[in-house]
């Protein structure tokens, strides 16, 4: 089956086709650019570059696969809202995968590990994986600290590699390739998939007003 | 043939979805207008939070779509050209729209139009009221804006020729309605409190009405002091606080400076033509007094039908339509949302 796999929740504007056959994931075509600002500009051409590659109409997509974070909120909701709108348009399933999964998808070691991006303000988004690469705890947020992990993947882990005590390990973004094998098997299964919904793992910032304050003395 | 254009608004708090038809004579006809709004979320912090606003839009965007195309009868693959909100407005709500709407042209196989909040406002009225003439003068007064236009073709020339200095004329009626203790967004309950009171109670501040000041700018935030400084007042010395003829006296000040503006414009450059459009036109007193300087003045006034007033989806695709309509070129997929776009931008 087609697949176009979107994600926008790291500073990687990433956007791929690839084609799934049981487990095998065969990636087309692909286009990243690492620009934390640039996520709204970019995913959208980024998904017609990839497509025009790999010599895939979008009216021949059997799915789409959508990264849904943790990420920094505003790059994170240009990547759902391009995903949920192709959806909506072509009449495809838009499948969410946690795009922490999607880089541990595409790790390739013996032990358990760690996948920790930045969450920006100090803090980094992490999920903790068992060695088959199941995820065993998480997606959380937090200042970066000893998490009982000696080896982690994704571009957090750079960041604060000291205060976590960690090894470094690829990949540091999600990839197409990682979006598609973290949605495989609701892929395959053809499931109805749940809805494109962030996780922001953060409430907003808002606080409500005290009492009025005064303009004269 | 006649043309569906989709529009699509995402700048503040209400993610709208309209869709019209773009006649071969120029004309366009409202087909859909689907609002979600998170107007209630925003209540209890006094005005919008960028973040709610932004994650309402995403939960908002396509259910609202569905239910234009619902309404309108018409499938998405009827659709032949998207216009969408490109600034000025929240950063963050703004992109959710523009991205969806990069998607939805790619999908659709049509032009993308990044368009102009403001600008949509004004072109809302042809779907009510016909073709625009040319030239016109427009008053944009809402919670975001305040603004005094020349418009001498919609699709492509618009003019300021004053603004708000300070607060827009909205912001001015949540923070009055603060100060008398009424709800969030205070627009609709000063209106109903200024109706049982006497507007020529207080003798609030006219702001930049003096001989020195810019003839067409708008000042509201020294007005807002002023009533605060009159009910800290009254509070003081033990007084029950006269609401309704505070909130009809803060309302007269407002109206009175809008409309004396508007009118002295148009005189002044011979236009015969007054759109008022923004959330604020839906006030009774802005638009009883505007109606009655026009008619001295011998202006046409024309004020959209107060839910075409605030913001909608349908505006945008109004104004998608006559940029369509005018043969201005498509936008490039890679455009920014840009959150202080100018108001003589119409299309990206
Ligand atoms: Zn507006």
């Amino acid at each position: 089956m087609l697949v176009l796999a979107i994600d926008t929740a790291t500073p990687a504007v990433t956007a791929g086709v690839a084609t799934l056959a049981g487990d095998d994931v065969t990636v087309l075509a692909e286009r990243v650019t690492l620009d934390a600002r640039a996520h709204g500009e970019l995913i959208m051409p980024h998904a017609r570059d990839a497509l025009q590659e790999a010599g895939v109409a979008l009216g021949e997509l059997d799915a789409i696969v959508c990264g849904v974070g943790p990420g920094p909120f505003t790059g994170l909701r240009a990547g759902i809202a391009t995903a949920a709108a192709l959806g909506h348009a072509l009449g495809l399933n838009a499948y969410p995968v946690c795009s922490l999964d999607a880089i541990a998808a595409g790790v390739d070691t013996g032990e358990p590990f760690l996948v920790v991006t930045d969450a920006r303000r100090r803090e980094v988004y992490w999920a903790a994986y068992d060695a088959s690469g199941k995820r065993v705890d998480g997606p959380c947020v937090q200042t970066p600290a000893d998490l009982g992990h000696t080896v982690a993947a994704g571009d957090g882990g750079r960041l604060y590699a000291d205060r976590l005590g960690v090894r470094m390990i690829e990949p540091y973004y999600p990839a197409t390739s990682g979006l598609v094998a973290a949605a495989s098997a609701a892929l395959l299964a053809k499931a109805a998939p749940g809805p494109l919904t962030p996780l922001y793992l953060r409430r907003p910032d808002a606080v409500e007003p005290g009492a009025r304050k005064r303009v004269t003395a | 043939m006649s043309r569906i254009i989709m529009g699509i608004e995402s700048s503040c708090d209400e993610t709208g979805v309209g869709l019209v038809r773009l006649h071969d004579d120029g004309t366009v006809e409202l087909l859909a207008d689907e609002v979600a709004s998170s107007v209630e979320q925003h209540a209890r912090f006094g005005g919008v939070v960028p973040e709610v606003a932004s994650r309402a839009h995403l939960e908002a965007l396509v259910p609202t779509a569905d239910r234009a195309f619902a309404a309108a009868d018409l499938k998405l693959s009827d659709v032949d050209a998207i216009a969408v909100t490109a600034g000025p407005g929240l950063a963050g709500a703004l992109l959710v729209g523009v991205a969806a709407a990069k998607a939805y042209a790619t999908a659709l196989d049509v032009p993308l139009y990044g368009v102009n909040h403001l600008a949509g406002h004004i072109a809302v009225d042809t779907l009510e009221h016909g073709p625009l003439p040319s030239p016109c003068l427009a008053l944009l007064v809402s919670g975001g804006h305040t603004q005094l236009l020349r418009v001498d073709d919609i699709a492509t020339t618009i003019t300021e020729l004053g603004s708000t200095v300070d607060d827009a004329a909205g912001e001015a009626y949540d923070k009055v309605a603060r100060v008398l203790d009424l709800p969030y967004p205070g627009g609709p309950p000063i209106d109903k409190a200024a109706k049982q009171g006497d507007p020529a109670a207080i003798a609030f501040p006219r702001g930049m009405t003096g001989p020195r000041d810019a003839k067409f700018d708008f000042s509201f935030s020294g007005l807002k002091t002023a009533v605060a400084r009159w009910v800290e007042g009254a509070e003081r010395r033990g007084e029950e606080i006269p609401v309704n003829d505070v909130a009809a006296s803060f309302q007269e000040a407002v109206a009175d400076v809008l409309t004396a503006k508007a009118v002295r414009a148009a005189k002044e450059s011979g236009i015969g033509t007054l759109v008022i459009s923004g959330g604020v036109a839906a006030n009774s007193r802005l638009s009883a007094l505007a109606r009655e300087r026009c008619a001295e003045a011998g202006i046409d006034l024309r004020v959209p039908r107060p839910r075409l007033c605030t913001d909608n989806g349908a505006m945008i695709a109004a104004l998608g339509a006559h940029v369509v309509a005018a043969g201005v070129g498509q936008s490039a997929l890679d455009i920014s949302a840009n959150p202080a776009l100018p108001v003589d931008v119409v299309s990206i």
